[in-house]
């Protein structure tokens, strides 16, 4: 029997490959047409980690070197679920980014601002039966970059996460909710819908934050799911 | 009914997490199968290396299955064989993958699909990943396989297929070009 495919891309949940106002995306896009690929066991299939792809301290940002980082302390919680609202379990999430001064630990950001030697700004970690995930780390710095005059990236953590298939995979970018810098870039508007640029806006939420230690913001994550009402597809099979 | 999260770019900075120690090595000596050697190139429009891309690698094992529970053809998971490698371009936009080379796996209804592996591509100026497969030129069942067969122009399908090294058996190389009059063929998942 074939295996059941997952729901195509919903129109106006997904940034164009051409995106001019973010500049490196002219010489970075496909202009000819994506062909759909019908879903086979290749596309249905995909990684699956397990706990060993885990370091201690892999989740706690602000406990993988010697001191503690500069910056907010913060948590960083949520569910990852698909479009039918199912939680996915056991799935892969890394995280990356900038430290509180606004500079990633890596050797092309030379930016004039300083590094954290207490801070590299990775983490991972693996959702649990309820598709939750938390990590702790401190608030990002904004940063400014070369895509137009006077141009700063929003304060933003990259996530990437896997999802039972191939075609789950996802990578955004975690902003938080209000972020004056929000309207101004170019990455967060070529999400389409208002809808969907709000979902990927972390909200403040008082009960994951801890007393004394920091505050909390919650960031749901949802992948692509299967198509609701699964049908007999062996019309294939004749 | 919740909607899908927007993809975002990878940007530039994401080696300190991404990119695995030994993320290109997805077969070792003990692993069944024919060992492959991947020699790839991620280009722009312009044919200029892209030198901060990230490709990540899904793929069946010799005997074309999957490792994972939905894959329930007969033949066996190969434990030493995920079929899963990620790495990262250097300054001249080139990778190096080392596997096995893949069997044939099921398609839809009776149809069966050739030796071919999933590729995705990420990058700064790529919001969302690319996709596309890596085929064999010359491999058994390319010219039945049902995906190859959606790409109407002949030329294009050229796109997805490595090309065996004419010095050294096993080597394969791989151009993926993300523009220009020579686009590789990208598909919609």
């Amino acid at each position: 029997m074939d295996p059941i495919p997952y729901r195509r891309e919903t129109p106006g949940t997904q940034p164009p490959a051409l995106w001019p106002d973010y500049r490196s995306t002219v010489l970075r896009s496909p202009r000819k047409p994506l062909i759909a690929l019908p879903h086979t066991l290749s596309e249905v299939t995909g990684p699956i980690f397990s706990h060993d792809r885990l370091q201690p301290n892999d989740a706690d940002l602000t406990s993988q070197h010697k001191d503690r980082p500069i910056g907010d302390r913060m948590i960083v919680a949520g569910r990852v679920i698909d479009e039918n609202g199912r939680p996915v379990a056991g799935t892969l999430v890394e995280i990356w980014q900038a430290n509180s001064a606004g500079r990633y630990f890596h050797a092309r950001d030379s930016r004039d601002a300083p590094l954290d030697p207490n801070f590299t700004g990775g983490g991972r970690t693996i959702t649990d039966d309820a598709g939750q995930y938390r990590f702790i780390t401190i608030k990002p710095g904004y940063y400014p970059w070369q895509n137009h005059e006077n141009a700063w990236r929003p304060a933003h953590i990259h996530f990437s996460v896997f999802g039972p298939s191939f075609v789950t995979r996802l990578i955004c970018q975690m902003y938080f909710e209000g972020d004056p810098m929000l309207p101004f870039d170019p990455i967060y508007m070529s999400v389409p819908s208002e809808a969907g640029r709000k979902q990927l806006c972390a909200a403040f939420d008082y009960d994951l934050t801890v007393p004394g230690f920091g505050l909390g913001y919650r960031f749901d994550i949802v992948l692509r799911g299967r198509d609701a009402t699964p049908f007999e597809a062996d019309d294939h099979a004749h | 009914m919740p909607i899908e999260s927007g993809w975002a770019t990878v940007g530039p900075f994401f080696h300190a997490v991404l990119p695995w120690k030994d993320g290109g090595v997805m077969a070792g000596p003990e692993t069944k199968g024919e060992p492959i050697t991947i020699l790839g190139r991620v280009l722009d429009a312009e044919e200029n290396p892209i030198n901060d891309a990230l490709i990540e690698l899904w793929q069946a094992n010799a005997g074309g299955k999957y490792n994972h529970p939905e894959d329930t053809q007969s033949g066996e998971i190969d434990p030493s064989f995920q079929g899963f490698g990620r790495v990262a371009a250097d300054a001249e936009g080139s990778f190096t993958v080392k596997t096995i080379k893949p069997g044939p796996v099921r398609g839809l209804g009776n149809s069966w699909q050739a030796p071919h592996i999933q590729i995705s591509v990420f990058a700064r100026g790529v919001l969302k990943r690319l996709v596309t497969r890596l085929y064999f030129e010359g491999g058994p069942g390319n010219e039945h396989d049902p995906v190859l067969a959606l790409i109407e122009d002949e030329e294009r399908r050229e796109t997805l297929m490595a090309k065996p090294d004419p010095k050294e058996s096993g080597r394969w190389h791989f151009t993926l070009r993300l523009g220009g009059p020579r686009e590789t063929v990208f598909f919609d998942v």
